[in-house]
């Protein structure tokens, strides 16, 4: 006791629970990169799927089929609340969340199961899992694959000639979208600038039945043939793919019929061995990074959210840098070093700490709809009413996000600047140099790792912020990317897609958030990953400069 | 140096002067470059610095108009347009033209600026009888009623119809008849409405009508179209009662056809339920003082309020109110005293919750009821009011006095709702029991009254940030003494960095994580965190003390300043028993589900996504902030100050709490500051991890909505230049201000303390 109280009065008490706050923290900081590294990972890896009998709350036993999702425990008091017969003495119940899929069929695509009622759990080689372009996963049995409507191969056949169609009906897709998303986005952006030619020939009073008009009527008219070339050769393809179809066994024993062209890979993850699961790991890591989203951003692909935020990120790069040096060169070097100078780096300093949305509001009023509307008023009156640059979009999207991190840029490189000893400079200005030539040739080059960390530093958090966004540009789903084969390649106007709104949106606002959760977890784990290497990148540098100059100093 | 001296060796003919010429015109050159690297450089970087500032100037450029005052000036006035006397004005949409009904059963179009009249028509199928009376119908459906004095009445529409024949503009004055030419029959033939009110529905004409004989008349017609035309045919049901000794003076019918109201120029009202097959008496009401007659009676847009204008110069709102008996009253809510005058003329505003009041000394006065506003009173007349109209926008009223005069003025006001009682004061809103916080922007209709009371989103903003700091403020701080003062360097090192990866942390990620894995967890592990909370400080001693009684060896195998690292086991298995406690807990303490626990025995409600849930994410975003600047704070103390004191024989954590914390209190404060600027911006956590309810309520199972969630939800829908544009401006101008404000303040404690630092 009398030990006890001594300890307590020497302090150190206080000094562990410090410790602790610490290590709270830092637990804190390693379990969450933890936790999103864990679910979003995971989701790619092929799960084993399950067919068990289950007891139903009624006593009827049903077949079920699906892969474990999730588990929790639950109170047995809650369950009986609500109405489920649990027996006396049981505390607590683990339940499964059951991904059943066969949302067509089914209804519902996840259901709880309770562990207790779940009998005769078995994993059969032959369960086969279907992604499809809608209705989500399909589980069941394969029994047959028909070629326009006769019966091809049965039974064991059935899966060789399943993969082979498949592998037919890939290279048919890949086709189709060449046409659709290229060829056909193509003649119709190019129709809509006819169009646009046409009303701004109309809007300049120009005589109607004029050379100008003849000349973009017979444009129009190659644009439409082309057009029903291109229609005709998809429809062609359409036919190619709709030919073979498969038929298999769900859950509660009906044999459904799938037209293969809805089918995007099948797989028996039961009979993969643990080369087959890394390879399908690879394949679905690489279709997550580099395809399309499907079914309304809950499955395939983010990578026009990829695209859309390197893009925005270079093109507030291009904005931001220049400015912010020129800024900083400024304060540092040429403005008179007084109070005035003070009051404005501690506003620019505090501009930083300046909640984000508010950049937003003004990005919205003042860029979209003050400069934007003068904008399209001057240049583009032949498609008003809709707006071309009177509308949220890349280009203010990026300017809000450049005037946001332009302070990050500011103070790091006024940083560097200021570390920079005055014997360089005055070593310079002796040999004859004029300010600018030192500026140029020494103190800038000596000052480009503190920019580089500012630029850095900017990227991560333009990489990162998500609120101003949400007002001046990004959108859940970009009908094409900005950057493309269509004169004037890169489209300012146009909006984007972004990782982070991605993740808002599909975890918050997608009709089936248990579905798209790990696909959210994923997403977030590649936009932490893109931060936390851009910090560590700017740490890097940072002391790396410290280090120099500091050998500098002495 | 050597080719330098060559150079003229190898070029004798260039003379020694034109060789100076040449260094000189070099010289100058370069010195041109400088000039104009300085100009470049000066002009580039005062023009970031003013692109900066320009964010506040717009922010303020937005949000200025919402407290200009309305202005009106007069345009024209001129003798009315055309013979009789009018019974109703009516403006088209932009204030252009005008309409006047008179006496004579005519409809006279007359230019609103100049009085020339545009053109006439005469009401068809008027036969022998004269007008009696007359009412207007919905707002903004330019319809009549007209009552006539055989008992019967006759729905008008007035049309403006402008064509531009030749690119001239010509405007047809024309009047249509939405049910038929043949007069509606509404009271035994012979007997002349004296009062009359209208509402249509989409399958009910409704008319009520007081003869002569002091009757009310209510007549339901029943709209059936066939099905081969769209010919409509009306199906009359009627119904006569008798007076109940008020002398109709007015009569109302609102929008819903539910309420009929009947008043007397005493003040009297006579309030009938008339939805069902017969007319039920529900209330009397007086509607002025004593000894104040009632001049005017109107509805507000909506239908759902009376305005009430006394004839000394007072006008008041009332609307029903539930009672505890689940009985609706009703209830005086707001007057307006700033007329003298009996109120001759009440004209409501088509879009808005305004009106404006015409009184008998001429004067005319605009009013905003949700507001509590009077917006102008201006002298309009030199004799009283007779009629007055007011346009469609609300930018021009038309009146007339008693002189045969008719005054056009052109209105201001863009922004009536906005008073500081309606934006930040308890505002009793239509259709609520008792005056209320609310914030309920969205507007289907113009029924509608929008309530911007921005009490409870700045309430909401600031119990986030308080549950944020409430976590935030202990961890960093004690983070930021033991990693500054006790840490090694080593594990320093591996810390700083860790938490400067903490602050980059997107905060989409930590909102989406709140709300989709913490909230759930929470929600299933309630006792968990409270367990917690008592036992992680515990076990954190414990080991601390069970550290200390290990033997000597032991303890000197670890080196001092690696605590924190011991640790890490220790917070993790406690969380780790903490939840695994949480399930027999709940089951030993709340019977199985703390949730309904909660609810049934404490009567505390549960949100999943709840402030706790907010505070916990939004405080592990403002952890890093405030650890870093307070960690500098107290690691920039001089060393001789720690020294001296621990020479003197006091203890690490004497010297600590004594010496170090008081000179770095400062730097302290600061980094709380900053880390509430941060908290209260906070966007994506609370708008992914609450449920953005705007609530007034403390309770930490509870969500908010903050300032900054509210913009980002609203501002998307929101119509440009509009008043709930402009709030949301204000909103986020309000957010600038005060994080500019607490930042600036934390940064000037901070450079004070930089110099105390080094003059020490």
């Amino acid at each position: 006791m009398k030990e006890l109280r001594a300890w307590f009065r020497s302090g150190s008490p206080w000094i562990w629970m410090n410790a602790g706050a610490v290590t709270a923290s830092i637990v804190m900081v390693a379990a969450l990169i933890i936790l999103i590294a864990v679910r979003g990972l995971g989701h790619f890896w092929a799960k084993p799927v399950f067919e068990a009998d289950y007891i139903e709350a009624d006593g009827s036993i049903t077949l079920l089929i699906g892969e474990i999702h999730d588990s929790e425990m639950v109170p047995a008091e809650r369950l009986r609340e609500a109405g489920e017969t649990v027996a006396a003495g049981v505390d607590t119940l683990r339940r499964y969340l059951v991904k059943t899929g066969n949302r067509d069929t089914g209804g519902l695509d996840f259901r709880w199961a309770l562990e207790s009622r779940i009998k005769a759990k078995r994993y059969p080689e032959t369960l086969m899992v279907l992604e499809r372009y809608e209705w989500g996963n399909f589980y069941g049995y394969l029994r047959s694959v028909s070629e326009d409507g006769t019966l091809v191969a049965e039974g064991e056949a059935a899966w060789e000639t399943l993969q082979q169609r498949l592998e037919r009906n890939r290279a048919l897709h890949a086709q189709i979208r060449q046409i659709e998303k290229n060829a056909i986005g193509s003649v119709n952006y190019r129709l809509e600038r006819l169009r646009l030619a046409e009303r701004r020939l109309e809007l300049d009073r120009v005589t109607p039945g004029s050379r100008a008009y003849l000349d973009l009527a017979e444009a129009r008219a190659t644009l439409q043939r082309e057009y029903e070339g291109l229609q005709q050769s998809l429809g062609e393809l359409q036919q190619q793919v709709a030919r073979d179809s498969i038929g298999a066994e769900v859950m509660d024993g009906r044999v459904v019929e799938i037209p293969l062209a809805k089918v995007v890979r099948a797989y028996r993850p039961n009979a993969m061995g643990a080369v087959g699961k890394v390879g399908f790991y690879m394949g679905k890591l690489w279709e997550f990074v580099s395809d399309d989203p499907r079914e309304a951003n809950t499955e395939g692909g983010i990578f026009p959210a990829i695209f859309g935020t390197v893009l925005m990120v270079i093109l507030m790069s291009i904005f931001v840098t220049p400015f912010g040096v020129v800024a900083a060169v400024y304060l540092r070097e040429y403005a008179k070093q007084g109070p005035l100078t003070r009051t404005i780096r501690i506003a620019v300093n505090n501009l930083a700490g300046v909640p984000s949305i508010v950049y937003g509001v003004f990005g919205l009023g003042f860029f979209v709809y003050f400069l934007g509307g003068n904008i399209d008023q001057l240049f583009f009156p032949e498609s008003l009413p809709a707006p071309t640059f009177g509308t949220p979009g890349l280009l203010w999207a990026s300017l809000t996000l450049a005037i946001l991190t332009v302070p990050v840029v500011i103070v790091a490189t006024e940083e560097g600047l200021s570390r920079i000893p005055r014997a360089i400079r005055e070593g310079s200005m002796a040999l004859g140099a004029t300010k600018a030539e030192t500026l140029w040739r020494t103190v800038l080059p000596m000052a480009s790792p503190a920019m580089m960390t500012g630029l850095i530093l900017a990227v991560a958090r333009a990489a990162g912020e998500v609120a101003p966004l949400m007002l001046v540009g990004v959108v859940k789903m970009a009908p094409s990317l900005a950057l493309d084969g269509n004169y004037p390649f890169l489209h300012l106007d146009q909006k984007f897609m972004h990782l982070g709104f991605h993740i808002f949106d599909v975890g918050f606002q997608s009709p089936n958030v248990e579905a798209a959760r790990p696909l959210v977890y994923a997403t977030a784990l590649l936009l932490v990953l893109v931060i936390v290497l851009l910090n560590l990148a700017a740490i890097a540098i940072r002391n790396h400069l410290r280090e120099k100059y500091r050998a500098l100093e002495h | 140096m050597l080719t330098l001296y060559d150079a003229p060796m190898t070029e004798p003919t260039l003379s020694p002067a034109r060789r100076l010429d040449a260094v000189d015109s070099r010289h100058s050159w370069r010195m041109l470059k400088d000039r104009m690297a300085r100009y470049g450089v000066a002009l580039g970087g005062s023009s970031v610095i003013i692109a900066i500032v320009l964010i506040f100037f717009y922010l303020l450029y937005v949000v200025f108009p919402l407290f200009v005052p309305a202005s009106s000036e007069a345009v024209a006035d001129y003798p009315l347009p055309g013979e009789g006397r009018t019974l109703y004005l009516g403006m088209e949409e932009h204030a252009g033209m005008a309409v006047r009904y008179t006496d004579a059963g005519r409809a006279i179009y007359f230019d609103t600026t100049s009085g020339a009249t545009l053109g006439e028509v005469t009401l068809a199928g008027l036969g022998e009888s004269r007008i009696s009376s007359v009412a207007r119908g919905a707002q903004g459906s330019q319809q009549l009623v007209l009552g006539l004095s055989d008992g019967r009445a006759v729905v008008v529409r007035h049309r403006f119809a402008i064509s531009y024949p030749n690119d001239v503009r010509t405007v047809t004055p024309t009047l249509l008849y939405p049910y038929g030419e043949t007069p509606l029959e509404v009271a035994d033939s012979g007997v002349a409405l004296t009062r009359l009110a209208m509402s249509e529905g989409d399958d009910l004409l409704l008319l009520a009508a007081t003869d002569a004989a002091g009757r009310l008349h209510v007549v339901k017609f029943h709209k059936e179209s066939s099905l081969l035309d769209d010919e409509v045919t009306l199906q009359r049901e009627g119904l006569v009662l008798e007076g109940e000794g008020v002398a109709a003076e007015f009569l109302l019918l609102e929008p819903s056809q539910r309420h009929l109201y009947l008043a007397g120029a005493s003040g009297q009202l006579l309030h009938y339920d008339v939805s069902d097959d017969e007319a039920h008496l529900l209330e009397r009401v007086r509607l002025t003082p004593k000894g104040q007659g009632l001049r005017s009676l109107e509805l507000l847009v909506g239908g759902y309020s009376l305005l009430a204008g006394s004839d000394k110069g007072e006008v008041s709102q009332w609307f029903p109110v539930r009672d505890e008996h689940n009985n609706y009253q009703l209830t005086r809510i707001r007057d307006f005293h700033s007329q003298q005058q009996g109120i001759a003329s009440i004209a409501t505003e088509e879009r808005r919750k305004g009106f404006l009041a015409a009184d008998a000394s001429g004067r005319v006065g605009i009013y905003h009821t949700t507001a509590h506003r009077t917006i102008m009173v201006e002298q309009v007349a030199s004799s009283p009011i007779t009629q007055l109209s007011n346009a469609p926008r609300s930018n021009a009223f038309l009146a007339e006095d008693a002189q045969g005069r008719l005054h056009f003025w052109r209105v201001h006001n863009e922004h009536p709702e906005i008073s500081w009682s309606s934006l930040w004061g308890k505002v009793h809103y239509e259709g609520y029991e008792k005056p209320n916080h609310t914030w309920q922007s969205s507007s289907a209709s113009n029924d509608f009254e929008p309530k911007f009371s921005l009490t409870p989103l700045a309430f909401g903003t600031l119990k986030a940030a308080f549950y944020a700091m409430l976590i935030a403020v202990p961890l960093a701080i004690l983070g930021a003494i033991y990693t500054a003062y006790f840490m090694a360097p080593r594990m320093r090192q591996l810390v700083k960095p860790t938490i400067e990866i903490m602050e980059a942390l997107p905060t989409v990620i930590l909102g989406f994580l709140a709300g989709l894995w913490l909230a759930p967890v929470l929600e299933n592990h309630l006792p968990a965190i409270f367990v917690l909370l008592l036992l992680m400080p515990l076990a954190v001693l414990l080991t601390g003390f069970a550290f200390h009684r290990l033997p000597r060896e032991l303890r000197a195998r670890i080196p001092e300043g690696w605590e924190a690292a011991l640790l890490v086991p220790v917070v993790m298995g406690v969380t780790w028993l903490c939840f695994t406690l949480s399930l027999p807990l709940e089951n030993l303490l709340f019977g199985g589900d703390m949730r309904s626990w909660l609810s049934n025995e404490m009567g505390i409600d549960y949100d999943q996504r709840n402030s706790l849930v907010v505070g916990i994410a939004m405080g592990f975003a403002v952890i890093p902030t405030i650890f870093s600047i307070a960690e500098d704070a107290i690691f920039s103390v001089p060393k001789h100050l720690t020294f001296g004191s621990l020479a003197l024989g006091a203890t690490p954590w004497q010297t600590m709490v004594r010496v170090v914390i008081l000179t770095a209190s400062p730097g302290i404060f600061s980094a709380v500051m900053i880390g509430m600027g941060r908290a209260v911006g906070e966007t994506m956590i609370v708008l992914m991890a609450t449920g953005n309810t705007p609530v007034m309520d403390f309770s930490i199972f509870q969500g908010m909505r903050t300032l900054s969630a509210n913009i980002a939800v609203e501002m998307p829908e929101s119509e440009v230049a509009s008043t709930h544009y402009r709030i949301l401006f204000l909103a986020a101008l309000v957010l600038f201000l005060f994080t500019f404000v607490f930042n600036t303040l934390a940064e000037i404690v901070r450079q004070r303390l930089r110099r105390k630092y080094s003059s020490l």
